[in-house]
């Protein structure tokens, strides 16, 4: 079993609608955050998962299809529960907003051939960090009669809970404070508050910014500034996930063969006897590179100690995904799912 | 073994034609240490090199000395006693802002300069467009180059690439800057004063007076102003500044430069690979090889992970807690390393003729000089 987490919140981050995941380069935020959808997909809830790097990750953790700039249905789930997809597309969710709110019919093709659709989503500032998260905003306020009228009750909301596969550790502050930002540049007008409306939305109760980690030095490094540059922001951040935590069940036994020395004399001695039990007979060089591995395991899961401490020196909820060892496929995720539900990730 | 060559890095290091080495890859695959050790490598060989790292880890920065991000390389100290003599290191950590400030600064006049750095957009540009590290790191690349040849001050230029979304982005900044120069919406904004109005029937096409009437609508007069202010200002220094953009970018396609794909044996990270070599084999640009960190290592060979797992059953119902812990732990790690090396073996399928190297991954990360020559050292197989 990986080190015990911290005991997490009772309720699940019941009241959360948008959960950011985010994460250093290679931690398997995109892992995490497909698993997160699932479990929540999992309570019968409606879930969005939206990606914003162009990466295709989405269809390559669910084996669909690419994703085309539409919402599509990835998965489904027990009790009426589904995972949507969205690859977020800067460019189209530009002419999407111009047409939305600024009803330009023809304009918005006349922009695209002069260029200003290329200046917007690539060279113009912070304007496609705010294009991609305010396709997400717009897709958590959407709601299922979009002829809904004012007086009429309120209709039900197109998705229950969205999952943002968001940029690395490095670039979520700045991500996030897109809207902020942008609405410093633009000082009035309908993009002024719009991003004030984004901004809002990112600082409320109803959002959760959650970091994947591994227990390793630099990503937890990357964790640990990321946490205090999101809680500087005021962004509210939810739990630290640690993946590939690789401290196994049988940790106290193997320690009992831990002999840290160039060679294990006294090891050697016992595994050769206790191999010779169940008459299996193996070489010398064998049994020294068996008792090199489990020094090398309990050496780096006293790394992982040492860096568990730093994370829970963080203050918030951790959460443990133990290494796969068969990597990652649609099963892997389905597992990791269930352990994010098991450790409360999810009401 | 279907590959048909090793990537050989001591071979690449040593020859002299090599001058440049750009370290590319995914996020979190080692690039940064990648390009660190390399220069460590070469240097204790016997070369006079500069590293260039982007955003590296704290404790890698203190590794190499770096205490100060000043945007000006500095000596590392601390090379091996028996190091071949001639070798120098020096590192730095690109500052993008800074490194944009000192184009501004170089390529206007004073007061145009002072107007540049004090606009807003400029600001906002300067400091957090995705994409301006890009842009930075081709520029500081350049400057160091012609530094290189002015002063004959370092004969290898190392450089870790930005960790971009993609780890195309690299490539395409040059080129995204040139079509955003070239484009017509750029004149359109530039020159407000000729929008709409004669100008507009002038130029035929009558959607001008819609653009900036558009214009006007979505960013309100005073942003657009803005972004007037800042695009005349600039407009004075374009030109260098592509000119070298374009330099650069033909640089990085000379016989002199390497480009060294960094990769992890995990899917996406060797589909990033995959994307990479084929974008330099279309560009032109000459790839030495891929590097494959993090590798599971594997020992006792001679015991399968089916045997092992056998084995362990046994011991554990024979109440030898401690040896069939062992002999499961030796299962998975076995596991593992035969998944990586199928993953490797996948992707060397792919690519026949790109030489690999595979690095086993270390128990923990690098603290100094020391930490960097192991590196270096399982580097060059």
């Amino acid at each position: 079993m990986p080190p015990a987490p911290d005991p997490l919140r009772a309720d699940g981050f019941a009241g959360v609608r948008l959960h950011v995941v985010t994460g250093k380069g290679g931690t398997g935020k995109t892992t995490v955050a497909a698993a997160l959808a699932v479990a929540l997909a999992n309570r019968g809830l409606k879930v969005l998962l939206a990606e914003v790097e162009g990466r295709q990750g989405i269809s390559q953790t669910f084996d669909v299809p690419p994703l085309p700039t539409t919402e599509v249905r990835v998965a489904g789930a027990a009790h009426g529960g589904e995972v949507v997809g969205l690859a977020v597309d800067a460019k189209t969710a530009l002419l999407e907003y111009l047409q939305l709110f600024y009803k330009l019919g023809r304009a918005g093709g006349v922009l695209e051939r002069f260029g200003a659709i290329d200046f917007a989503t690539t060279i113009a500032p912070g304007v496609r960090d705010l294009l991609l998260i305010g396709r997400v905003y717009e897709a958590s306020r959407r709601r299922l009669d979009a002829k809904h009228h004012r007086g009429s009750p309120p209709e039900e909301l197109a998705y229950d809970a969205i999952v943002l596969d968001a940029p690395p550790t490095g670039r979520i502050p700045r991500f996030l404070s897109v809207g902020a930002e942008v609405a410093g540049l633009a000082r009035m007008g309908p993009i002024h508050s719009q991003a004030g409306s984004i901004t809002e939305l990112l600082h409320s109760p109803a959002t959760r910014v959650h970091v994947v980690t591994l227990l390793e030095e630099m990503p937890v490094q990357e964790t640990v500034d990321a946490v205090a540059e999101l809680r500087e922001l005021g962004m509210p951040v939810g739990a630290v996930i640690i993946n590939q935590a690789r401290a196994r069940e049988d940790l106290d036994a193997l320690a009992d063969l831990d002999e840290p020395r160039a060679t294990h004399p006294v090891a050697a001695a016992q595994l050769a006897a206790d191999l010779d039990a169940v008459g299996l007979d193996l070489p010398p060089a064998t049994v020294e590179a068996l008792l090199d591995q489990v020094h090398r395991h309990t050496e780096r899961v006293a790394l992982e100690v040492e860096q568990l401490a730093v994370l829970e020196a963080i203050g918030q909820p951790l959460v443990t995904v133990p290494f796969l060892i068969d990597g990652i496929d649609l099963d892997a995720v389905t597992e990791i799912a269930d352990l994010l539900a098991d450790q409360g990730m999810v009401p | 073994m279907a590959r048909t060559a090793e990537l050989d890095i001591d071979a690449l290091l040593a020859d002299r034609h090599t001058r440049i080495v750009v370290c590319c890859g995914s996020g979190g695959v080692g690039k940064t240490t990648t390009a660190a050790a390399l220069a460590l490598r070469a240097a204790e060989a016997g070369r006079q090199v500069v590293v260039l790292t982007i955003d590296p880890a704290r404790r890698l920065a203190q590794s190499l000395g770096l205490t100060e991000l000043d945007n000006v390389p500095r000596p590392v100290t601390g090379l091996a006693d028996d190091a071949a003599p001639g070798g120098r290191l020096d590192a730095m950590m690109l500052d993008m802002k800074r490194t944009f400030d000192e184009v501004v600064l170089a390529h206007s006049t004073p007061e145009a300069a002072e107007q540049i750095l004090a606009n807003p957009f400029y600001q906002a540009v300067s400091s957090s467009f995705a994409g301006t590290q890009e842009y930075m790191a081709m520029e500081k690349l350049g400057q160091l180059r012609s530094r290189a040849d002015r002063e004959g001050t370092w004969d290898l230029i190392v450089v870790d690439t930005p960790p971009s979304r993609s780890a195309l982005d690299f490539l395409d900044a040059p080129k995204r800057l040139g079509s955003f120069l070239d484009g017509r919406f750029i004149r359109l904004i530039a020159a407000p004063a000729k929008m709409g109005g004669r100008a507009g029937l002038r130029l035929v096409n009558v959607g001008i007076g819609l653009v900036s009437k558009t214009l006007t609508t979505v960013l309100g007069g005073e942003m657009l102003r803005d972004v007037q202010t800042f695009v005349n200002a600039l407009d004075t220094m374009f030109g260098g500044f592509r000119e070298r953009a374009d330099l650069t970018y033909a640089l990085l396609k000379e016989g002199g430069t390497a480009f060294v794909v960094v990769a992890a044996p995990e899917r996406d990270a060797l589909r990033e690979a995959s994307y990479f070599v084929a974008r330099l084999e279309q560009e032109g640009m000459p790839l030495a090889g891929v590097v494959v960190n993090r590798m599971q290592p594997s020992a006792a060979a001679g015991l399968t992970a089916a045997r092992a797992r056998a084995v362990a059953e046994q011991l554990a119902e024979a109440d030898r807690p401690a040896a069939s812990a062992a002999l499961s732990l030796h299962a998975e790690v076995s596991d593992v390393a035969a998944r990586h090396r199928n993953l490797v073996r996948r992707f060397t399928a792919g690519h026949p003729s790109i030489p690999v190297v595979e690095v086993a991954s270390l128990a923990q990360d690098v603290h100094d000089v020391d930490g960097l020559r192991e590196v270096a050292r399982r580097l060059a197989g």
